[in-house]
């Protein structure tokens, strides 16, 4: 009996690994502290009424923001784990096995884990109150979405101590990924985290598009509506279109796995290279996904630090358009190197350069909008300003990628690592963390320490430039991604060094991040309504706003209508007179969403192991889920009028 | 607001909040998923395709597949769509029982469509073409399969709905849940149309 317990947790726990067991201890520590706070405070009910039943967008999204921190944290760890490996040739730090793994999952949290739920948390908290909306259209599918990316992100970052992390990298290309050559439970983790979060980003992308094209304050067109609107309206439609085609992929590869499929199997008639094609059908679109709202952020961020117009507002929206058509037409050239031939391969590189021009375009009119202007170097315009080198950059360096008998040689080498870590740090992060600084105030009601954010800012800036410059050189020296370990004969030693302190230098600059938050809560002034003289919607209401948003529903006249009003109230003209206040209608709270995505989490983890008495219960679970939501038929409230003027007497009183 | 509600001139004052007709809401809602469920239909349908001379020696298509049974569940499965528009007919001159029973007459007809693919998938593992004998049969099953998985969904959804509809007859809400469902059962219609043609059709040619 004993024994066979014994046997049982030595392949169930992750062994072996001093590092490991450290992350064990930390976790178990971590959960006791939480626990223990929790209970001796008596926060749980608090914590269960407040926040993980609530479906209020702005909720919902600071959640969305909490985690994906938290999973930065994680992937950050990871890739200074590998840069201390390779930081010089001969280190024994990692495993070439537990190197494989790191990669893996540095790659599948960084875009999965942290730039998805970033970009849904700025979603959530900006979309309705930059629209003039009360909600999104569907609460309470919302807060299912961000309760499956949750219960997803969980269960992937669970191999991590039971059963052993995915190690074929965050492609998962087969054969490698098959059963054949990858047997353990890692890729399963994979396969099972990836789709139970999927499925709530798809519901997201169809939430907020039918909130964009339906709930609009009257009066706001759509060639009247804020960019970053814009930019989420393009990253959903591509969203929708994309993501089924992850879920099916993913489905098909576990179906090989679980049930003897042999779809990308090596025998009876598999084809591996139909999931690389399948794969970056979804992947190249899901670059742009999470490009596509830091071109929204920026727009916001620069028209409002140059107290400007933003130029050029119709070729913005025509130019993310385009590029959310195109990016579904370049996913080949992930693979120039599979051979399909001169005319496919000239296709795609054609395609892929084509979406260089919108982009230009768009780099242009932020640097028109700057042009002429009073510019502010408030943090979110730090960022922004940053952003335009680094991506014009790293955006040229992707050309010279897509030129495909060129790319022969820079195909998986560090070149291309530089390349796609230039575009998804200098524009992706660099575009969420300005949009984190700038509406900071609007979700907390206090602005983050200028002081800290400085040294933050000029710590990952210079972080970034001496970590990735060099691995362009790298490249085009020969060293090829996922290699654990070279020979001082390389001459590779001297620049990964100096690689891996720019690494360690971004590292401190999260940390920095890290301290100015938590210096912030502490010690802050409250800001009113509208800190950053801006020019949307968002900002006529309070900071934090209040759960029904508006108190009455904004009416439109003109782009940038917060600045017009502002404008015309400074020539002396006054307000249009507010209509009386009504009841508001308003979404209940509801524990489905967190039920039953335990179900799902309980269930991936059974078809993880292969554990029918998992998977049953937990697919039951979610059924009864299912249909306890379509049963009831009690999901709303009003506000009365009377507690609407209480809070509102509220809110102006605190200011 | 008002102006969309005058103009509109179906929904009563009641919903005019400053927010919006939640029906509205999600039948758009429900035609993006629609659209996200073609792209994944769409990605079996390539994945098949790809796959289908892949039969590694075992059966292929022409030895197995048998018309009749395909014909008939095809005619079932078409009057099924038709008798759920029925349903929806009845709905709108606000007969409940007349809704209800069309949309027993659906279930039944979903329900032999059902019965029928699942003795067809029978036969042909019996005859040795199972999920894992060869690409060509892993993707047959699975695209096959999965149209089936949505069609006994969608009459789960369908008797869950019918007890609602006898609990609390034709609201606004279960009329927006009615033509919902209505929506999804053609759209599975039309996926079948693409799979006779594909699969079935181009098959036996």
């Amino acid at each position: 009996m004993l024994d066979s317990i014994k046997d049982f947790a030595s392949w169930f726990f992750v062994t072996g690994d001093p590092l490991i067991y450290g992350a064990d201890v930390s976790i178990v520590l971590a959960s006791a502290a939480i626990i223990g706070v929790l209970t001796y405070f008596k926060k749980w009910t608090w914590l269960w009424k407040n926040w993980l039943t609530t479906v209020d967008h702005k909720k919902i999204g600071i959640m969305y923001i909490l985690a994906a921190l938290l999973m930065l944290f994680r992937g950050g760890v990871d890739a200074l784990m590998m840069r201390t490996q390779i930081a010089l040739p001969d280190i024994k730090f990692l495993h070439p096995e537990h190197y494989n793994q790191v990669f893996t999952t540095h790659g599948t949290v960084m875009i999965l884990f942290m730039a998805m739920p970033l970009m849904f948390g700025l979603f959530n908290i900006i979309v309705p109150l930059q629209i003039g909306a009360r909600d999104v259209a569907f609460p309470f599918l919302n807060a299912l979405s961000f309760w499956l990316f949750f219960m997803g992100a969980m269960l992937f970052n669970l191999s991590f101590v039971i059963g052993g992390s995915p190690d074929a990298g965050w492609t998962s290309y087969p054969p490698l990924a098959g059963l054949m050559h990858n047997p353990g439970v890692g890729e399963n983790f994979y396969i099972w985290g990836i789709q139970i979060s999927g499925i709530g980003s798809l519901a997201t992308g169809i939430n907020f598009l039918v909130t964009l094209i339906k709930m609009r304050a009257p009066g706001m067109t759509l060639m009247k509506m804020p960019m970053f609107s814009w930019s989420v309206f393009a990253t959903c439609i591509i969203i929708v279109l994309a993501f089924p085609i992850l879920t099916v992929t993913l489905a098909l590869l576990f179906l090989d796995r679980f049930g003897g499929a042999h779809f990308f199997t090596l025998d009876l008639g598999g084809n591996p290279m139909m999931y690389i094609n399948l794969f970056w059908m979804w992947g190249h679109p899901e670059v742009y996904i999470v490009i596509l709202p830091a071109f929204g952020i920026f727009s916001e961020v620069v028209a409002t630090f140059s107290r400007k117009r933003l130029f050029g507002y119709k070729s913005m929206v025509f130019a993310m358009l385009v590029i959310s058509v195109l990016s579904f037409f370049t996913w080949l050239h992930h693979f120039f190197t599979m051979g399909s031939g001169a005319d496919i391969n000239a296709f795609f590189a054609i395609t892929t350069m084509l979406i260089a021009i919108p982009t230009g375009v768009k780099i242009f009119n932020w640097l028109f909008t700057m042009y002429q202007g009073r510019i502010r170097f408030e943090l979110p315009m730090m960022w922004t300003i940053a952003f335009i080198p680094c991506f014009v950059v790293g955006g040229m360096t992707g050309v010279l990628l897509s030129v495909a008998p060129a790319d022969f040689q820079f195909h998986n080498s560090y070149f291309l690592i530089a390349h796609f870590h230039q575009v998804l740090i200098g524009g992706v992060v660099f575009g969420y963390f300005a949009g984190l600084y700038y509406w900071w105030p609007k979700m907390f009601g206090f602005k983050l320490d200028h002081t800290l954010g400085k040294w933050a800012f000029w710590f990952w800036n210079i972080g970034f430039y001496v970590c990735f410059m060099p691995q362009y050189s790298l490249g085009l020296m020969g060293m090829t991604r996922r290699i654990s370990e070279y020979s001082w004969d390389t001459g590779w030693a001297p620049l990964n060094f100096i690689s891996t302190i720019g690494a360690f230098l971004m590292g401190i600059a999260f940390i920095l991040q890290v301290a100015q938050i938590v210096k912030s809560v502490f010690k802050h002034k409250k800001v009113s309504n509208d800190p950053w003289d801006a020019r949307t919607l968002e900002w006529t209401t309070a900071s934090p706003a209040p759960e029904y948003n508006f108190a009455v529903i904004p009416r439109v006249r003109a782009v940038d209508d917060w600045w017009e009003t502002k404008e015309r109230r400074a020539k002396g003209i006054a307000d249009d007179p507010q209509p009386e206040l009504e009841p508001i209608h308003m979404p209940k709270n509801s524990a489905i969403p967190i039920i039953m995505s335990v179900c799902w989490f309980v269930a991936g983890f059974g078809f993880v192991f292969g554990w029918w008495w998992f998977y049953v219960p937990g697919l039951i679970g979610v059924a009864l889920c299912m249909i306890a939501r379509s049963f009831s038929y009690d999901t709303d409230y009003y506000i009365p009028v009377d507690e609407i003027k209480r809070t509102e007497a509220a809110i102006r009183g605190s200011v | 607001m008002a102006q969309s509600v005058a103009h509109k001139g179906k929904h009563s004052a009641d919903h005019d909040h400053g927010h919006h007709d939640p029906n509205e809401l999600k039948i758009l809602g429900f035609w993006f998923f629609l659209i996200s469920d073609v792209i994944l239909f769409s990605v079996l349908f390539a994945t098949y395709i790809v796959l289908r001379q892949n039969t590694a020696g075992g059966p292929t298509a022409e030895e197995l597949f048998e018309m009749p049974g395909v014909i008939a569940e095809t005619f079932i499965l078409l009057t099924s769509s038709f008798t759920s528009g029925l349903a929806v007919l009845a709905m709108n001159r606000n007969q409940k029982k007349q809704l209800i029973g069309w949309l027993i007459v659906t279930a039944l007809l979903g329900a032999a469509f059902i019965g029928l693919e699942v003795s067809e998938f029978v036969n042909m593992v019996n005859e040795g073409a199972t999920f894992t004998t060869s690409a060509f049969l892993s993707a047959f099953f699975t695209l096959v399969g999965t149209h089936g998985l949505h069609v006994s969904l969608g009459l789960a959804w369908m008797i869950g709905l019918m007890i609602q509809l006898g609990k609390r007859g034709i609201t606004e809400t279960t009329k927006g849940k009615v033509t919902v469902i209505s929506l999804y059962w053609h759209f599975l219609d039309v996926i079948w149309i693409f799979l006779l043609t594909i699969v079935y059709l181009m098959g036996v040619m």
